[in-house]
């Protein structure tokens, strides 16, 4: 049969193909169905007003997995990089850090920073090492679990008794503290406050957000890039990649379900009744979609199912892109910065304050936002002289009292552009396009549960041993021959391709043996 | 919402008012938040009963839900561990249902009371766990326990008692069979079954017709030797017929805090139940994963020498009491089989039918203590299992 494959990933999220990509590479035979037209699932660049393009989702690259780059031969091209961030302040006194250097405050918060950031940053290889590679079981006497157990154990050890302490004592504790105690600028509190809370339903002040911040470290102790064309072309790069690994893409090929036959998968179906026949598949589709929807309940166990509809993964970033005919004009910037990454997040409590609606279903008054100007350094993405200003948006709660019909959107729009004004001022005059995405768009437009970005809220509790759930964290999932390689389970969502590759690497060594 | 009156205190049953007439000894307790008696006259008088004429027993506490909709029989099918869709409406099945790990959470019964249509019964309540089973499927399911009166009438002449109070075509019930009967103007259901292994029937019926269904069934009892009977009379019924019990001879799974304290359906000697063709059913993959790398526990039915019962009791492979391999979970003296009688729970491989092991029990005597190891031989059949249990059509009596 010319349709029978070694494995068919769904989805051709960047995840998706990295694990595709190393599964072919393996030697498998694979195919990648993908709902959209474009390759990359979030990570993609498209255009959203005439001549205007911008990365629909992930705008950032800050996480890719160094090992994946590798293993795959990547070299991106990137438009900008090491980019500083630029906590702005109204009165033009913004606030400058990249690496352990920060610009703009006093003293003592400049050698606290650079402490902060190498402490940080010891800790966030530390957890690097395990986000690369498949958590082990717990209450089991398996010699490999046991032993990535006992290496775990001995990797904090050596962390030294000072060192360790800090982080047993940090890992499940709030950023709020952390910052307030170590740090005097509001700025600067505000900054790294909303550094650990991107992409998530917390707020500063909310537990484990210091081990969300070390997440954002952990590939490249938060070293900002932006790919040249924008995440498009990473995913454009990863789907060259698998396809000279021998691996078939198919676009627009939406999968309505797996097939199960005799309690174990058999191939896809997609939602034109083609049929596609594996005995693994591997879905990149978030721990939700895939068993509720794809699989369907009947065919797994009831409290396997009972954890998977528990997942907490209500997305509550909106990206906001702007079509602008001219450089905006911001106070105390000059106008090589306007290749940096902006923030507005005024102080600690302002990020707080953005969160508190979002826990009640209502969206911030006054959002916090991550801008980028990609266009600034790329101007192939918006016309000779015009710009594209793409921000993430916090917090729009999936779950929106009354749901995000257009009049929410435009207000919400309103919101966020009144509060960038308040930076850049005029900036409204140049705006010529805009577009809301929030995560009930991205929800529908990317087939993610929730609209959350990590696939699954990151947090302690369905972090490494119990992502996405507990008893089924090791990519396999309790239905033979089905697997999951997305954000949802370990090590979580960002594009670093780790969920991919480690799913390709425990899927070529379950079927080695 | 409307105010509704919430009862204070325990419950009683629809038939609450005929039991209390019966009741001589005011010995109650309570089941699942219901008045129930331990025994109304005297446990040993109703014992006989069960087994020499007609005992009835208000099983109305019984958990009971009803489960309809398109999915339902793909629910049940993936809720317990044998095939569900051998069942046809109009019989009932007998089955035990197990949490992901292949450890029991329960047992009980599943009538296919019309076609698509279900009652689970059993000993403990599970809503939260059969709502979660319901995920992703179209069944609902109601906790039915309150609008359903039932009766347990159980005994050689249950069948008589029946057919005098004007059950048509109850000779024609096979053994776990049910019938819907119009009876005096009202709905029952009637079905074959039991607790006591013995003979005998349930009826089921709506709480508004208890008292009518009571007053026939003890007039048409008046020449059988009908009587009611408490839980204490049951308790050593079910024992004979080597029934196990959620709480006392397995926890059920959800209930436990400590590892190996669950049992598996194939540790409580229920691998009949358990069907491994089909594809997909909670506890499957590790039931399965049990079958191929061996269970830990083997529930053993005891024939103990002596007469005093062996409550409690370690389980020792050799005479000396060297290697305790487990313990006693129900122990009485079975009058019908004149035999001290147990069943326990004893450490694989030791425990097959037909070895022997001893059994340490303690007993006293004015206050003093005395132990005995006693022989024990471990048996496969129920105590308890006369021919007329099985017999279409029953005989008269």
């Amino acid at each position: 049969m010319t349709d029978r494959y070694d494995a068919i990933v769904i989805g051709a999220g960047h995840n998706g193909l990295v694990c595709a990509a190393l599964l072919a590479k393996g030697g498998k035979k694979v195919l990648v169905l993908e709902a959209n037209e474009q390759v990359g699932g979030a990570a993609v660049t498209r255009e959203f007003a005439d001549g205007y393009s911008v990365s629909a989702c992930a705008h950032l690259l800050y996480q890719l997995q160094p090992k994946v780059r590798k293993e795959l031969g990547l070299s991106p091209k990137l438009a900008s990089d090491a980019m500083q961030t630029i906590a702005l302040s109204q009165d033009g006194e913004h606030v400058r850090y990249a690496g352990a250097d920060v610009r703009g405050v006093g003293g003592a918060d400049v050698t606290s920073y650079r402490r902060f950031h190498t402490q940080m940053s010891r800790f966030a290889d530390l957890l690097n090492t395990y986000l690369n590679t498949t958590p082990p079981r717990l209450g089991t006497s398996e010699f490999k679990d046991l032993a990535t157990l006992a290496r775990l154990g001995f990797d904090l050890r050596r962390l030294g008794r000072e060192d360790m302490r800090t982080f047993l004592r940090l890992i499940g504790i709030n950023i709020h503290d952390e910052v307030t105690e170590r740090f005097e600028s509001p700025l600067l509190r505000g900054a790294v406050s909303f550094d650990a809370v991107l992409g998530t339903h917390l707020g500063p002040r909310s537990p484990n957000t210091i081990m969300t911040y070390l997440y954002r470290l952990a590939a490249s102790h938060g070293r900002l890039a932006v790919p040249q064309g924008g995440m498009g072309t990473i995913a454009e790069e990863l789907a060259q990649a698998a396809r000279t690994a021998g691996v078939t893409i198919r676009t627009t090929m939406p999968v309505k379900r797996i097939v199960v036959e005799n309690g174990r998968v058999a191939g896809v179906e997609t939602a034109t009744g083609e049929r596609f026949h594996s005995a693994t598949v591997v879905s990149n589709a978030d721990p939700k979609r895939t068993i509720m929807e794809l699989v369907g309940t009947r065919h797994v166990e009831t409290g396997f199912t009972r954890r998977i509809s528990h997942i907490r993964m209500r997305g509550n970033a909106a990206k906001l892109h702007l079509a602008l005919d001219g450089l905006p004009a911001i106070s105390g910037l000059a106008k090589a910065e306007f290749g940096e990454r902006l923030v507005i997040a005024p102080d600690e409590h302002y990020v707080e304050r953005a969160f508190n609606p979002a826990k009640y279903g209502e969206s911030s008054a006054e959002p916090v936002i991550e801008m980028t100007l990609p266009s600034f350094r790329d101007p192939s993405l918006a016309p000779t002289g015009k710009h594209v200003l793409s921000c993430v948006v916090q917090y729009a709660p999936y779950a929106l009292e009354g749901g995000w019909t257009d009049a929410a959107k435009e207000a919400f729009t309103k919101t966020c552009i009144e509060t960038i004004v308040r930076y850049a001022p005029g900036l409204e005059s140049r705006i010529t396009a805009s577009e809301l995405l929030t995560p009930a768009d991205i929800e529908r437009e990317f087939h993610i549960t929730g609209g959350h970005w990590h696939h699954g809220e990151l947090a302690l509790d369905q972090f490494m041993f119990v992502r996405p759930v507990c008893g089924a964290a090791q990519y396999r999932m309790p239905l033979d021959g089905l697997y999951l390689c997305g954000a949802g389970a370990h090590p979580g969502g960002g594009v670093s391709g780790a969920a991919g590759r480690n799913a390709a690497r425990r899927i070529l060594r379950e079927q080695a043996a | 919402m409307s105010a509704r009156e919430v009862p204070q205190g325990r419950l009683r049953t629809p038939f609450y008012s005929r039991l209390a007439e019966l009741d001589t000894l005011n010995a109650w307790h309570t089941w699942k938040g219901y008045t129930v008696p331990d025994a109304l006259y005297c446990a040993d008088t109703e014992y006989f009963a069960i087994r020499n004429s007609t005992a009835v027993f208000d099983l109305t506490p019984m958990t009971k839900y009803r489960i309809t909709g398109p999915d339902a029989l793909v629910y049940i099918d993936r809720l317990v561990t044998r095939d569900m869709s051998k069942i046809r409406p109009g019989r009932v099945a007998y089955a035990v249902w197990c949490n992901d790990q292949g450890q029991t959470i329960d047992d009980g019964t599943i009538f296919h009371l019309r076609e698509g249509e279900y009652r689970l019964c059993s000993q403990e309540r599970h809503c939260a766990w059969l709502m979660d089973s319901a995920i992703g499927l179209d069944v609902s399911i109601t906790d039915e326990t309150a609008d359903v009166a039932a009766l347990a009438v159980q005994g050689p002449t249950s069948f008589a008692t029946l057919s005098r109070m004007g059950i048509d075509g109850l000779g024609e019930l096979k053994p776990f069979g049910l019938m819907h009967v119009d009876f005096d103007g009202f709905e029952l259901m009637v079905s074959r079954t039991g607790f006591t292994g013995d003979l005998g029937y349930e009826l089921w019926t709506a709480p508004e017709n208890a008292v009518s269904l009571w007053d026939y069934l003890f007039a048409a009892g008046e020449i059988t030797g009908i009587r009611a009977m408490g839980t204490d009379a049951l308790e050593q019924a079910r024992i004979e017929a080597g029934y196990i019990m959620a709480y006392i001879d397995f926890l059920p799974a959800n209930a436990t805090m400590r590892t190996g304290r669950t049992r598996s359906p194939l540790e409580l000697g229920l691998d009949w139940l358990v069907d491994f063709k089909k594809p997909n059913f909670n506890g499957r993959r590790a039931l399965a994963e049990e079958k191929r790398s061996g269970s830990t526990w083997r529930l053993v039915k005891l024939d103990i020498e002596g007469n005093k019962p062996a409550h409690h009791a370690y389980i020792f492979a050799d005479r000396k009491g060297r290697k305790n391999i487990g313990f006693v979970t129900s122990a009485t003296w079975s009058p019908v089989c004149k035999q001290n009688i147990a069943l326990g729970t004893v450490r694989m491989p030791l425990g097959a039918p037909g070895s022997e092991l001893w059994v340490e029990i303690f007993y006293q005597r004015e206050m003093h203590w005395s132990r005995v190891m006693a022989r024990a031989e471990v048996v496969d059949k129920p105590f308890w299992f006369p021919k007329r249990r099985g017999l279409t059509p029953p005989d008269l009596v």
